[in-house]
């Protein structure tokens, strides 16, 4: 019964959201506010409806209904709670459903707290929210409903995919989902500015945080992912330049560049036609990944099924969007004013290199992930791009942009000079040349890329601390130094947070990357392996039963200099419904870095393969990508972020 | 210093900065895509047809050829021939194998030939279920071939 509700709820979301497309732009045509103001309505009482059928849906997993299609094929009773409420988006219809709830969130949201926009750009960017969630809810009536009947009604379910079946998995699609789905209120801001004909700092001002607010989540959602991928799948890696990942690094990178420029619109009004471009393009990089994971043209652990009706509507929904706003674009673009001028050497220029950098990172990834398809769509066989060419792109185009994330928040607005800007960065650049000589000098020659990744992570943070100390002349004026401190706006202390966090990350890549140790034995009970300077005891192992699986339990007690330092349990384990082995590594984290083993198969006589890493510094990676998340929050609980706050009249140092 | 007097002047350098990235994305992408970048996907009758050099980075893909897997002695290295029911390429891997591999599966292995011929795997992929396969394990001609699938007991080796 309550699936019928849930089907009913999703039927009337898409009347509001047709209605929520068309009634607005009528009533602004005719100059008619009641008409105008049925957005507002339209938008929440859409996100009512989706929020029903979602909590049906969830009810139906919940509840074990396996009269339900979905459940059936996904669901278990013997399954922990966690994982039959994650299991909701586990899978192709109940991961839409969670896209079309977020996108119609953000509906009510914009609606709700955006009172102070002008109603007619309200509407404006509320019908075109509503417009994107007739497409998504279409795609969802038609090729994949979630509320279809099974008759008769199985006893049991199929159960999720164990690899599925990890808290951090369970919340990595909402955070990547909300940072996809963040980037449709950027979307719709720029399409409803297009149409106005009109791009105000205010409006730059608004787009921000939204679009602030999706990196903050796309970040989380890619640490998340590559946190699972780190230990659930056992290999030790944490990044594979996969096509799923590359889908999901494509929008972050051009919401990157988003936050960027829109800084420019906002303080000097300028960049306009770019900004508005880039904001189509940020969410046309989450369309085209959702067509690339969910048609199935990619296959790979996040596609459910492979339903050519499906990748179809996806293509043509995609064309639709992308080439409407592009013409809208092509046509609007020219009539927006160019705003104001600004010298070679300006905050501005590093602003516009970093989205340089950014964008054609973006493109580089771009066609890395499409060549293959594109080769194969012509015939040409099955080839794979691998890491080395992200690799070599990320070095060649990440490089510079570090060397110049260094400078550039030291350079004014309009006109900076660069010989100042030099002289506060000086010290930063001696630390890490020292620090890449160092490293060189300590492996006689080799290293050189680990040297120069270090280099780059040490400048960068040394800059960021230097930036600080400049702010508040902590060398010229050292006694008003706290009251100056405490005087940094939020937004700075974020942009310097964010930028350091980015050089954690490299520090934590890097220093993994080259000192990392691993090996691979046969080990019976008693036996010793060294793995950088570690002392891996194996005492053997035993068999465990979790609620729905059994497992193979390997035990090591791990020592240095003769002191215990910790515990590893790795795990193989068997799944039932369905039945599957699934790798659990073990990993102990030190502050060093972390421990990590993984058991193998029985090799007779006790004997088992395992592999056992040393990984230094591996947690920078999430340490550095939450630093990004704390900065980006701390950017936007800014009071001069918050519209309608009167604008601060703090002078900058 | 000169500052940009002119929004024209301005917009040239833009352009040109612009256009020198994409010039060297563009590079970048053609020199990134040779070499060891690109590795193509061949199941064993196509390898043996296109002679396939020793030392070529490339993935192979097939079925396990049942009754081919060998442990060796230091209980790490594996042996095992990969098959499309038309050609066989005997194959080399040092590791831990994936949870689901299993003869009569299907798996992609990523490494080069040897000069004998014999595919020294660096990774090995299984199918993982019956949602869920990597791309290319299912030999095209699998019709061809009348290998039971190897899923029964053998989960517990242990």
């Amino acid at each position: 019964m309550l699936a019928e509700v849930g089907h009913f709820a999703l039927v009337l979301a898409l009347v509001l959201a047709l209605v929520g497309a068309t009634v607005p732009h009528v009533g602004i045509h005719k100059g008619h506010t009641r008409l105008m103001a049925m957005a507002d309505r339209v938008a929440v009482g859409m996100f009512l409806m989706v929020a029903i059928a979602f909590a049906a849906l969830t009810h139906a997993f919940v509840t074990s209904d396996f009269s339900v299609l979905v459940v059936a094929a996904n669901s278990h009773t013997a399954k922990p709670m966690l994982y039959k409420i994650s299991g909701v988006w586990g899978n192709h219809e109940g991961s839409l459903m969670l896209w079309v709830l977020i996108l119609s969130l953000f509906a009510a949201a914009v609606s709700m707290a955006g009172r102070k926009l002008p109603l007619r750009f309200r509407a404006r960017v509320l019908s075109v929210q509503c417009l994107l969630a007739v497409g998504f809810l279409l795609f969802i009536l038609l090729t994949s409903n979630p509320f279809l009947r099974l008759d008769p009604a199985p006893i049991e379910g199929n159960g999720l995919n164990p690899l599925l079946q990890d808290p951090g998995l369970a919340f990595h699609p909402p955070m990547l989902y909300l940072g996809y789905v963040g980037l449709s209120v950027s979307f719709s801001f720029a399409v409803a500015a297009l149409i106005e004909g009109e791009v105000s700092p205010l409006w730059a001002r608004w787009v921000r945080p939204w679009t602030l607010m999706a990196w903050i989540f796309l970040t989380g959602g890619l640490a998340l992912g590559s946190w699972w991928a780190y230990y659930e799948l056992g290999w030790g890696g944490w990044w594979f330049w996969d096509p799923v990942e590359n889908a999901a690094f494509m929008p972050w990178l051009a919401a990157a560049a988003l936050l960027h420029s829109a800084i420019v619109v906002e303080k000097r009004d300028a960049l306009k036609s770019w900004t508005i471009l880039l904001a189509i393009v940020a969410f046309s990089f989450s369309l085209l990944g959702t067509f690339l994971v969910r048609s199935g043209v990619l296959t790979s652990v996040h596609a459910f099924a492979v339903d050519p009706a499906r990748g179809v509507f996806i293509l043509g929904f995609l064309a639709f969007v992308i080439g409407g706003s592009m013409t809208l674009y092509a046509w609007r673009a020219p009539k927006l004013v160019p705003g104001g001028l600004f010298g070679m050497v300006s905050r501005e220029s590093a602003l516009i290199l970093n989205n340089i950098l950014l964008s054609c990172f973006a493109a580089v990834v771009l066609v890395g992930t499409l060549y293959p398809l594109v080769m194969e769509a012509f015939g040409a066989g099955q080839i794979s791009v691998g890491a080395p060419f992200f690799e070599y792109g990320a070095t060649v185009l990440m490089s510079p942009l570090i060397v110049a994330l260094g400078m550039g928040p030291l350079l004014a607005w309009k006109r900076g000079r660069i010989g100042r800007a030099a002289q506060v960065v000086l010290p930063a650049l001696i630390v890490a040349l020292v620090a890449g000589l160092y490293v060189v000098w300590q492996s006689a020659g080799g290293l050189v890329m680990t040297a120069f990744g270090l280099g780059l992570a040490l400048w960068l943070i040394a800059s960021v601390l230097l930036e600080i100390a400049e702010r508040t002349q902590l060398f010229k004026n050292p006694e008003r130094f706290w009251s100056r401190l405490k005087a940094i706006p939020r937004a700075s202390w974020g942009m310097s947070m964010a930028h350091a966090g980015l050089a954690v990350i490299l520090l934590g890549i890097t220093i993994s990357e080259a000192w990392s140790r691993e090996e691979l034995q046969l080990v019976a009970p008693g036996d010793r392996v060294a793995v950088g300077g570690y002392d891996f005891l194996f005492e053997g192992v035993a068999p465990v039963a979790g609620p729905n699986f059994t497992a193979v339990r390997g035990f090591f007690t791990v020592s240095k200099g003769g002191r215990e330092v910790a515990r590893l349990m790795p795990e193989d384990r068997v799944y039932a419904d369905p039945v599957m082995n699934t790798t659990e590594a073990s990993i102990h984290p030190l502050p060093g870095g972390d421990l990590y083993a993984v058991i193998g198969e029985a090799a007779g006589k006790g004997r088992w393969s395992v592999r056992l890493y040393f990984k230094p510094f591996i947690s920078g990676l999430w340490a550095g990508s939450l630093m990004m998340m704390i900065g980006g929050l701390l950017s936007l609980s800014d009071r001069r972020r918050r519209v309608g706050a009167p604008m601060g009249k703090r002078k900058e140092a | 210093m000169a500052g940009l007097k002119t929004r024209k002047k301005q917009r040239l350098v833009i352009a040109t900065a612009a256009v020198a990235a994409v010039v060297g994305a563009v590079i970048l992408i053609t020199l990134g895509l040779g070499g060891d970048s690109l590795s193509l996907f061949l199941q064993p009758e196509q390898v043996l047809q296109k002679k396939v050099e020793a030392g070529k980075r490339f993935r192979l893909g097939g079925l396990v050829a049942t009754g081919s897997f060998i442990r060796d002695d230091d209980g790490l290295t594996y042996r095992f021939t990969v098959t499309d029911c038309v050609a066989d390429i005997p194959v080399r891997f040092k590791g831990l194998l994936p949870d689901l591999f299993r003869e009569g599966q299907g798996v992609v292995t990523e490494g080069r030939l040897d000069a004998d011929g014999t595919f020294i795997a660096e990774t090995v992929l299984a199918k993982h279920d019956e949602n869920y396969a990597p791309p290319g394990t299912a030999p095209k001609n699998a019709e061809a071939c009348s290998h039971p699938e190897g899923l029964k007991a053998e989960a517990g080796s242990y």
